[in-house]
């Protein structure tokens, strides 16, 4: 019953908070607009979002996310680094990561977050979708970059969306 | 302080703004075009924050969120377009 | 001490934004040139944003959160146009520098696409 009416528990706070965050107010009419509206929109657009997002595991992803934010600020001073020397010296390179993940989220999230941490930026999603590639800016070696990637990153997520 | 470093802010974010343009006018590739537009619309959110807290208010806020949307859009547009010849199929 | 903290984050932010664009400017190729914009600006408008969410919050009139929105709207979309950027790229066999993956990377540019074309629709 809960499912007809509340197709989508998540998506409900996060949109009464994006239009909390818009009004930049906490005024109660807003608060209560908010709600209604975090209700009514998954409901109008149930047909968009087939598929239900499940978390397994909150507190891991709370970790994760920290991490990702810690990876985003190094990633930066890193990449900042890389251009400032010489270009020359770079040695960029294509890796392909077999994947583990299924779901279209948790795919999405990887290579989301593969993007924005050190040196490397997603480039194409195989047509089985079971690699990724990857190009990496500065990499010795395409096995490390993948290793990290699979240990730091897609294990996480693995166990945040689909245990088994 | 922060009156001393505004200009000095506004001086490197118009430097961005130029070596973005040199990038877009010089090519060679369409990405490379698409990617210096790209980076145009971010640089010009950042001018506007700054622009914000120099005039001291928070009008310059809806334009910068209205780039943010619009510039996403316009960069995944072009990109579909290299990737498939058409926008909408 | 607030004017510190905010000077430095605004100074910081209009670093790593110039950073990024010197990146596109001075880098050899494009797989390269994308790194730039996509890592350093983010960092860079974002530190910009958190500095104007500090400032107008001590303005008076309350917090002032609304900037977290454009942060959190840029961390979402800059991967996502990177990556169509690369897969473009890739799709055009734009010249590459470095080594390569396993395979020949623009063999399969036209085979089944799995971000626009969705086998189960």
């Amino acid at each position: 019953m809960s499912s007809r009416l509340l197709p989508h528990p998540l998506l409900t706070p996060a949109l009464a908070g994006v239009w909390l965050l818009l009004n930049n107010s906490l005024h109660p009419g807003h608060i209560i607009l908010g709600i209604l509206l975090g209700w009514l929109i998954p409901l109008f657009t149930l047909r968009f979002w087939p598929e239900t997002v499940t978390i397994h595991r909150p507190l891991l992803l709370l970790r994760f996310t920290l991490v990702v934010l810690h990876d985003i600020v190094l990633a930066n001073l890193v990449v900042a680094r890389r251009i400032l020397g010489r270009p020359e010296k770079l040695r960029p390179t294509l890796v392909e990561v077999p994947l583990d993940l299924r779901g279209d989220l948790a795919i999405s999230l990887l290579a989301n977050t593969i993007c924005l941490t050190p040196g490397t930026v997603s480039a194409r999603l195989s047509g089985d979708r079971r690699t990724l590639l990857v190009h990496a800016l500065d990499a010795a070696d395409a096995a490390v970059v993948r290793a990290q990637i699979k240990a730091r990153y897609e294990a996480p997520l693995k166990e945040v969306f689909e245990p088994c | 302080m922060l009156n001393l470093v505004l200009p000095i802010a506004f001086a490197l974010v118009a430097a961005a703004f130029a070596l973005s343009f040199w990038r877009l006018l010089r090519g060679p590739s369409a990405p490379d075009r698409i990617l210096a537009l790209d980076t145009l619309y971010i640089n010009t959110i950042a001018l506007l924050v700054l622009l914000g807290i120099q005039l001291g208010t928070a009008l310059y806020f809806e334009a910068a969120l209205l780039i943010a949307l619009m510039g996403f859009v316009g960069t995944v547009a072009l990109c579909k377009y290299l990737l498939r010849g058409d926008i909408i199929e | 001490m607030l004017d510190t903290l905010l000077a430095f984050l605004v100074l910081a932010g209009a670093i790593f934004t110039f950073i990024g664009s010197l990146g596109l400017a001075r880098l050899r190729d494009f797989y390269t040139r994308l790194h730039g914009p996509t890592k350093a600006t983010t960092l860079g408008v974002g530190s910009l944003l958190i500095a104007s969410s500090v400032y107008f919050s001590h303005q008076g009139d309350g917090l002032s959160l609304h900037e977290i929105l454009v942060t959190l709207f840029l961390f979402i979309t800059a991967p996502v146009s990177a990556h169509l950027l690369a897969k473009a790229a890739l799709h055009l066999n734009l010249p590459r520098l470095g080594k390569g993956a396993d395979q020949e990377a623009g063999t399969s540019a036209t085979g089944p696409d799995i971000a626009t074309e969705r086998p189960d629709r």
